[in-house]
């Protein structure tokens, strides 16, 4: 193990469960594993609920419902009261897809904080293409019947080269349907984003052009509706602290009872993610060999090891570091300090050249089929 | 936005205030985010029930810890939580 014993071990506060990897949706930048066709098996109710108990014990407060798409796990509203009870903060994280008036009152009534529902652009034509799923009605629909019955109401867009032009349309649509919060998530290029990352990465120009908008409207909105504005990284100088430090706070159990220390670690070569079948969280958390792999400073190599900066970005992201340069121990290549660096503006270069090609070759859709060919 | 005097305050039906035991404090908790309190910060919010106005809410403080001259602290917190949306009037 590349951590050391000597870490203060702080606990988790953040629980994401991954009820399923079954989605209505194709969105081609899913953060889904991009063989999740692979997992077959999921956790049944008592599994979840002994997760949710466990993780609660040792301090885990909020807590995210997602898939996949949750709402097709028809056990949704028995975990959603069991986490009430445990006094979990329940975020839902959907699509929006199948949700109805009686399914959002019965979740109100189960227990349930908040309902987060994604859209994928301000144009019905360019949701559903996105989407892969006829929806955009539905999911304005949806936003509706959130605000109605007392929820705060998140809308997420993420945003890629194929909406950014829609930024101010985006910002206004969610001023219409009475958003709380508005999550504008950059695309990050893990899972299908990193496969289809030529045909979603903007340019600087078009960035900087839609941060402009967003940054004006935040100030119009201010006391109205918080904007969460997910940094695109490939645009800066320095690293994102990811997960805010391996295993210090976020906990992810996939579908198949893997406990991940951020939802792509099962990538990383020689991370053994264990199983919660096999351990209790407690376990998990304080002992496995994954949870402990990339904790304190021990692991880094230079320029991380002897950074002033260390502290605050943790040398980036794990999994960036390694699907960009072959290397889980280097620096994340987004930080300017790194050796890799220049494999940022190849990808910027990449997908410059592919937007300006003649014939762009076509997003690959998250879907079983897709996913079986590329595993 | 600035705090009304006269007004009654409540606490947003939009967040949660709640003990956690595992961090020995309370805490409020919204999508995706909480705020650690400490414990005057947690005193004021839990008299925002809604029954009581700025004036309401330091004199029942100033009783219950026998003190005086509570007044700056207590608007200047509760500018911040209507600020932050952790409190509504009206």
């Amino acid at each position: 193990m590349a951590g050391s014993n000597k870490i203060n071990i702080t606990p988790p506060r953040w629980l994401l469960a991954e009820l399923t990897y079954a989605c209505p949706l194709q969105c081609p930048y899913c953060a889904n594993p991009v063989d999740y066709a692979n997992y077959q098996t999921e956790l049944d109710t008592e599994d979840w609920k002994r997760v949710l108990t466990q993780a609660r014990k040792m301090g885990a407060v909020q807590l995210g419902f997602s898939g996949g798409e949750p709402l097709t796990r028809k056990d949704l509203p028995e975990l959603v009261k069991h986490a009430r009870d445990l006094g979990y903060y329940s975020n839902l994280i959907t699509s929006g897809y199948g949700l109805t008036e009686a399914k959002i009152v019965e979740l109100k009534e189960a227990g349930l904080d908040h309902i987060q529902v994604s859209i994928q652009a301000s144009t019905q034509e360019l949701n559903d293409h996105i989407a892969g799923t006829t929806s955009f009605q539905h999911k304005k629909e949806v936003a509706h019947l959130v605000k109605k019955h007392g929820y705060p109401m998140v809308l997420c867009v993420v945003i890629h080269r194929e909406n950014i032009h829609q930024m101010a349309d985006i910002l206004a649509m969610a001023e219409e349907l009475g958003a709380d919060y508005l999550e504008l998530a950059n695309t990050q290029y893990y899972g299908w984003a990193h496969t289809n990352r030529d045909l979603l990465l903007p340019t600087q120009e078009q960035f900087e052009q839609a941060e402009q908008i967003a940054q004006a409207f935040k100030e119009k909105v201010e006391g109205k509706m918080k904007i969460y504005y997910v940094v695109p990284d490939f645009y800066e100088d320095r690293p994102k602290a990811c997960m805010n430090g391996w295993g210090t706070t976020f906990l992810t159990i996939a579908p198949d009872g893997a406990a991940l220390p951020c939802h792509s670690a099962r990538d990383l070569p020689g991370m053994n993610c264990p199983n919660v079948k096999d351990y209790s969280i407690e376990q998990i958390w304080n002992e496995s060999q994954a949870f402990n792999f990339f904790r304190g400073y021990d692991w880094m190599k230079e320029p991380c090891s002897s950074c002033d900066e260390k502290e605050k970005d943790f040398g980036g992201c794990r999994c960036q570091a390694y699907l960009l340069s072959g290397d889980m121990y280097a620096a994340d290549p987004v930080c300017s300090k790194s050796p890799n660096h220049h494999v940022i503006q190849e990808a910027i270069d990449s997908a410059k050249a592919s937007a300006l090609a003649e014939n762009e070759k076509p997003l690959v859709f998250r879907n079983s089929k897709n996913s079986k060919k590329l595993s | 936005m600035t705090l009304n005097p006269d007004q009654l305050i409540k606490f947003s039906p939009l967040h949660r205030l709640q003990w956690e035991e595992a961090q020995q404090k309370d805490v409020i908790l919204y999508p995706e985010g909480m705020v650690e309190l400490n414990q005057s910060s947690a005193e004021i919010l839990k008299l925002c029930d809604g029954s009581r106005n700025l004036a309401q809410i330091v004199a029942d403080l100033e009783q219950k810890f026998a003190t005086t001259g509570l007044t700056n602290d207590i608007t200047a917190f509760l500018e911040v939580a209507l600020k932050n949306g952790w409190i509504q009037q009206n």
